[in-house]
């Protein structure tokens, strides 16, 4: 021990002290701070491009899943309208079946009304001509006949007999 | 892959100059002595280097020898002295010719004494106590060492290399060239000492002391590896700073709660209280004392076993013990350079924890 204190040497503890404060400051100045900000800024940017390739990626990711799902809807979509289309063709036809078979249907029924009310009418005018026929035969007949006394005689007679009370 | 390759052979070769010169520098003064003195003289004459190089000095000395002549001869260069007694006197330090010369500076008298300055007369004379102790006045000393030298040489490359660093990022996010080994190791201090110890939320503002607490502790040490005779954090006054700083920003930047658990800790009957207070507080200042033991510690005793183990190449004289000596250093360097991070490591990992406990905010109790 009081070889260490002889051994002390104020003068370089002095110079030590003085010349270490210095180059401490001197090095903040001129190297430790320049180097440990351009080392924060790098692992700083590291962090950032890490971060925005992540981003990226996960961007990527829901471009692609976007990109699915729409051209999941679009076949989707595509088949509805097909669908849509097929029904539409299938209810087109069947609605004209049946607005043909309708219109048929009252035509055939308009042909029959006609046929039936043009068969009444023929009929009816068949009736008019045999009873102005039978009008005429009779009337012929009556004064063909009737030119006879007995013979009107008997006709009443056989006349009256046809009636019953 | 070109770059690691070139990395290693460096390493390797720094390892090898260092056994090999370290083990080079004690020879010249060793041989002399050896040549009229028995193997005692030859120990006390290599645990005399290793104090002697354990111990700060006013010139920048790569080597010494001993010519033919029998003279000291020393390579390297001359630093400022520079003393404050009755006004600044600064001189050059050849002036005291290694601890051979008294020399003079406006009328006073100075000389060297076990690697420290004295006041004396134009003669030299040091006067000493019973324990053989100088009693010499000594003047206020700020000298450039050698030490000082390398804190400054340290200080620049730091600035250097870590601002040409700061600079590479700002057109390209990534690190370049000796960035890229930095940067890992500031991560580290960030991620594994920083955030854990003090928390996300205050540790933004230790980090400049933490990562140059790191950077400056690992360089000299592993500096003190190499052959040019570093030796910084093996002096307790350089390790007595460092602590200080680590003192005094634990201290300012306590908050309620951390004065609070020392002056009244909560969740213990009052005369425990009373108790705990006085240990609490001893223990703020103990804590920052065990950072300087331990660097300086550590350190010390590296540096004394390998020179130590070097040495043993000087006294066997053999075939088995200089490549004994020889693999020791080597694997012994090995595991120096080991503790040279791991005493960086250390001294910064618990700086953190003791800022951490200083800005610590309970909300348990």
């Amino acid at each position: 021990m009081d070889k260490l204190i002889e051994q002390f040497s104020l003068g370089l503890f002095f110079w030590q002290l003085i010349l270490f404060v210095a180059l401490v400051l001197l090095l903040k100045k001129f190297a430790w701070k320049p180097i440990l900000n351009a080392v924060n800024d790098r692992e700083e940017g590291i962090l950032k491009a890490l971060e925005s390739a992540e981003n990226a990626r996960k961007e990527m990711q829901n471009l692609t899943a976007d990109n699915e799902r729409i051209l999941k809807e679009a076949r989707i979509e595509r088949d509805a309208m097909l669908k849509e289309a097929r029904e539409m063709k299938d209810s087109i036809i069947t609605e004209a079946k049946g607005e043909a078979h309708a219109q048929a249907t009252k035509v055939i029924e308009q042909a029959k009304a006609t046929i039936e009310s043009e068969k009444h009418a023929a009929i009816a005018e068949i009736k008019n001509q045999v009873a102005e026929l039978s009008l005429e035969i009779a009337e012929k007949v009556m004064r063909s006949e009737l030119s006879d006394k007995n013979k009107q005689i008997k006709l009443v007679e056989e006349m009256l007999k046809e009636v019953k009370l | 892959m070109y770059r690691i390759n070139v990395l290693k052979t460096l390493t390797f070769l720094i390892f090898a100059i260092t056994v090999s010169v370290n083990a080079a520098n004690i020879p010249d003064e060793v041989n002399s002595a050896e040549q009229e003195s028995p193997v005692k003289n030859l120990k006390t004459e290599i645990k005399e280097y290793i104090n002697h190089h354990l111990l700060d000095s006013y010139d920048f000395t790569l080597y010494s020898y001993t010519n033919d002549a029998g003279e000291h001869k020393y390579i390297g260069f001359p630093l400022p002295v520079i003393l404050i007694d009755n006004g600044l006197k600064v001189f050059s330090s050849s002036k005291f010719h290694h601890g051979e010369a008294v020399a003079e500076a406006d009328g006073q008298f100075y000389a060297l004494y076990h690697n420290k300055i004295y006041k004396t007369d134009a003669l030299g004379t040091i006067n000493y106590n019973e324990e053989h102790h100088a009693t010499n006045e000594k003047p206020l000393d700020f000298s450039i060492t050698k030490n000082v030298v390398f804190i400054i040489l340290v200080g620049l490359f730091m600035l250097l290399i870590f601002s040409r660093m700061a600079n590479s990022y700002k057109n390209n996010p990534m690190p370049k060239g000796i960035g890229r080994i930095f940067e890992p190791l500031i991560l580290f201090i960030r991620n594994d000492i920083a955030i854990p110890n003090i928390g996300e939320k205050h540790y933004r503002k230790y980090m400049s002391y933490l990562l140059t607490v790191f950077f400056f502790i690992w360089i000299i040490n592993l500096l003190g590896l190499t052959p040019l005779g570093v030796n910084v954090t093996n002096n307790i006054a350089v390790t007595l700073a460092l602590a200080l700083v680590t003192y005094f920003i634990t201290t300012f930047s306590g908050n309620k709660n951390y004065w609070k658990h020392i002056f009244w800790m909560p969740g213990v009957p009052w005369p425990m209280k009373i108790i705990l207070a006085p240990i609490e507080l001893l223990g703020t200042v103990i804590k920052p004392f065990s950072l300087m033991i331990r660097l300086y510690a550590n350190i010390t005793a590296g540096h004394i076993v390998l020179m130590s183990i070097i040495g043993l190449m000087f006294i066997f004289k053999n075939w088995i013990g200089s490549p004994l000596s020889f693999g020791l250093a080597f694997a012994l360097s090995l595991l120096e350079l080991l503790v040279a991070a791991l005493q960086a490591y250390i001294f910064t990992m618990l700086s953190a924890l003791y800022f951490g406990s200083a800005v610590e905010e309970h909300d348990h109790h």
